[in-house]
């Protein structure tokens, strides 16, 4: 077990004007660890994930990331062409809607190559089996590597998506409800692949959602925000077998049993 | 003739020639890199030319003489046009000679006689931002071009690649300049690029509708994209032009009858003329006498 | 480590915030020991706290107060005010569970599940499946089941894949909460048969058994946890 956190997050604000978007989130997150953020519509859940993925520039608090190069650097610090240099190779950022993180124009193979043409691979024939290896791991049919995006079903989609995310080899994988909208079937199905390849490629990962049933099967740590805060943060399994805060129990209570 | 019938030197007045050398003097000081400029209006509309017009009203001066072609040619209608532009505002000497020209403005075609280091040749192009068609994007593009992200452009051939087993761009075919910044040529085609590297000649680059002004210094590496194992090609023609037997120089095809008739002539008319002048002759000129639509056109005609 | 477990002044109660911030004690003071070779069954009526108090120690409920001590690779830890990387590294290394009821996550075929912890400690996937098979099979679980997976097994079924998983690996510390409930007399001879292996290579076993015959069989003494119940008499 590794002891040094890959993701230090420190008094995370963001106000926009005297609205609370998020306030004073610190929490720190190791290599190989999978952290859901949990909460309503306007908890904040997805403002806390922008600004920790530096899509969003916070008000006050800072986020260190642990380099490949053993040194942290302050996200807020770097200039942008690290930034976005980051975002290509070591981070993944998938979104709720894949139409969001995907080219819908260019060919899934094309999709997944991308981030492999931009850090300098040049030879069409490794990109391409490259391609074809993760298609085949997010259980996309390989002769659909010339086909678009805009021809697949939206979990095909999302799963494109994702191989898109991993084919860098990223050490870190944020995820804005990686769910939400798909059919149940196609929901189990994803939930299990995301959990295969966090488990077999030692991924750590940030899962904004608000299905909590997404928390118990994919993540090792929890926080329930509300109204900006977190409220309630800890182990998955025990946060949602042993709430405490009134929040945290009207949440867990409010799951429809099947 | 009276005081309204008389122009600047050059058409344009003399605070927008300084604007756009330095507009010039930036492009070449980062090769490949767009420098905005402010585009004026000009006595042709936009896309005919007047990125081109502006760059050669620049720089020209009572002793250059100027070439002007399009495609290639020196007689055709646009390439005519400009010559007679130039001809009237600045009076200066005009040539169809590639070797006597020191400014040769063009449009989508490099002359296939080797340029020299006193020349300067002034390309006219549409769209200047190589990754237009994949990121429509203006602010996009422009962080691309700053942080050099350049993956969306192997996108392109990838996808090339992808549909047609092989890079299908045959003009307008992106190229790194001095190792740098990703560039269109302009709608030439595949088969010039080679020309632009290491060339003698200053090479600019002018959009008129874009607003924008590029340029590549002499003696620049310019290098066309591709894979490693899909090396970039230029495109081969079986046959010598008709006319004058060359090889290894782009051919236009020309159509000779209503029989499918055809033949495969330089595109560069200068240099074709040239050949025939120092006696070499092609297939369709042959000695033993020709009448172009009455011998069997057909054999000739390059598969 | 003679006694890998050590359970010290534990407190634990429920506030139910739904119902008004009614506050519900489960268990009062708990303090006691399992030595390695030994299996404590945690007796007392039904709703007295015994499967509460597995789940303290398992880091699934917290704990209001108290130390739950841990023999982890050579140090103590106190669980009750571990963080979760720790809980789970515990969970991995030292310290297995047996629930009372298997839940599944889809498309995961048994065979795996039981291999799962393996995996986490680093074993091959071949080597993994084989000692799974193995467990399986001395539980008598049909081998057709093993490539499914296990939502649609009876009670009994699923109880038994459970097992195999908590009995595969070689932690130190075991708890088992009613883990022959829904199985025939003959898978509970085998169960027993495992629990004495266990007790035999020096683990600590401490575990809720409905079951008197077993209780007899497997428990080397009965910590009655009403002595620990804050309500004086049965729910």
């Amino acid at each position: 077990m590794s002891d040094t956190p890959l993701l230090k997050v420190k008094d995370i604000s963001k106000f926009y004007g005297s609205r609370i978007g998020c306030r004073d989130v610190s929490f720190d997150l190791w290599p190989g660890e999978v952290l859901a953020i949990v909460g309503e519509s306007g908890s904040g859940k997805t403002t806390l994930l922008n600004c920790i993925s530096t899509r969003l520039l916070p008000t006050t608090g800072s986020v260190e990331y642990h380099m490949r190069d053993e040194t942290y650097r302050e996200l807020f610090r770097m200039n942008e062409a690290e930034r976005r240099f980051l975002m290509r190779t070591d981070w993944g950022f998938v979104h709720q809607n894949p139409a969001d993180g995907l080219r819908m124009t260019v060919s899934a193979g094309a999709n997944v190559g991308e981030r492999l043409m931009a850090i300098g691979n040049r030879h069409y024939g490794n990109i391409r089996a490259t391609a074809v290896d993760w298609l085949e791991r997010v259980e996309i049919d390989a002769d659909r590597i010339d086909d678009q995006p805009r021809a697949f079903s939206g979990g095909m989609r999302q799963r494109l998506q994702i191989a898109r995310n991993l084919v860098t080899g990223p050490r870190l994988v944020f995820m804005d409800e990686p769910t939400g909208g798909l059919d149940v079937s196609v929901q189990a199905r994803l939930l299990d692949l995301v959990r295969g390849l966090v488990n077999d490629l030692g991924l750590s990962a940030i899962i904004v959602t608000h299905d909590l049933a997404v928390a118990r099967l994919l993540s090792h740590r929890m926080m329930v925000m509300k109204d900006g805060y977190v409220i309630e943060h800890g182990l998955t399994d025990r946060v949602l077998d042993d709430p405490r805060e009134p929040y945290t129990q009207l949440l867990v209570s409010s799951i429809l049993q099947v | 003739m009276t005081d309204l019938a008389t122009y600047n030197f050059a058409y344009l007045d003399e605070q927008t020639k300084r604007m756009i050398r330095r507009a010039i003097l930036k492009a070449i000081a980062i090769p490949g890199y767009q420098v905005p400029f402010a585009s004026r209006e000009m006595p042709m509309p936009y896309g005919w030319g007047t990125g081109g017009v502006q760059l050669t009203a620049a720089i020209i001066g009572p002793d250059d003489v100027l070439k002007v072609i399009d495609q290639g040619a020196d007689d055709t209608t646009n390439a005519v046009s400009i010559r007679a532009f130039f001809q009237k505002v600045a009076n200066v000497a005009v040539t169809t000679r590639t070797e006597e020209a020191t400014i040769i403005q063009t449009r989508h075609r490099i002359p296939e006689t080797k340029l020299g280091p006193n020349q300067v040749l002034v390309y006219q192009v549409p769209i200047p931002e190589p990754l237009r068609y994949l990121e429509p994007r203006e602010t996009e593009t422009r962080k691309m071009h700053a942080l050099e992200e350049y993956g969306l452009m192997h996108v392109k051939l990838y996808e090339d690649i992808a549909r047609n087993g092989r890079i299908a761009t045959t003009y307008a075919y992106p190229v790194k300049v001095a190792g740098r910044y990703v560039m269109d040529p302009s709608p030439t085609p595949k088969f010039d690029n080679p020309k632009m590297h290491l060339s003698d000649a200053l090479q600019l680059f002018g959009a008129g509708r874009e607003k924008r002004i590029y340029a590549v210094p002499p003696y620049t590496d310019v290098v066309s994209l591709d894979f490693e194992d899909h090396p970039f090609e230029v495109q081969r023609f079986d046959k010598p032009c008709a006319l004058c037997g060359a090889e290894q120089v782009y051919l236009d095809e020309v159509i000779l009858d209503d029989k499918g008739g055809r033949m495969f002539v330089c595109s560069d008319t200068d240099f074709c003329e040239d050949r025939r002048a120092h006696g070499h002759v092609g297939p369709m000129l042959a000695p033993n006498g020709l009448a172009p639509n009455g011998l069997a056109p057909n054999q000739e005609a390059a598969e | 480590m003679a006694t890998p477990l050590v359970v010290s002044e534990v407190f634990k109660s429920f506030t139910m915030h739904l119902r008004d911030g009614i506050r519900l004690p489960v268990v009062a003071d708990v303090s006691f020991s399992v030595a390695a070779g030994e299996c404590v069954v945690l007796g007392g009526p039904s709703g007295i706290g015994k499967s509460s108090l597995l789940k303290m120690i398992y880091g699934n409920y917290a704990v209001d107060a108290g130390q739950i001590l841990v023999a982890h690779k050579d140090r103590i830890t106190d669980l009750a005010t571990a963080d979760p990387r720790t809980v789970l590294e515990v969970r991995r290394h030292t310290m297995g569970y047996v629930s009372q009821f298997l839940r599944t996550v889809p498309r995961v075929a048994a065979i795996d599940v039981v291999a799962e912890p393996l995996l986490a400690r680093g074993v091959a996937l071949a080597d993994a499946r084989q000692r799974a098979g193995a467990l399986l099979a001395q539980l008598n679980l049909p081998q057709e089941l093993w490539q499914l997976p296990p939502a649609t097994f009876s009670g009994g079924e699923q109880q038994r894949v459970n097992i195999a998983r908590g009995f595969i690996t070689d932690h130190a510390i075991l708890l088992l909460d009613e883990p022959t409930a829904s199985l025939d007399a003959r898978n509970r001879a085998v169960v027993v048969a495992m629990i004495e292996e266990k007790k035999k290579a020096g683990v600590a076993l401490l575990g809720i058994f409905h079951d008197e015959e077993v209780r007899e069989a497997v428990g080397s003494r009965i910590l009655d946890v009403s002595r620990f119940s804050p309500r004086k008499s049965a729910a």
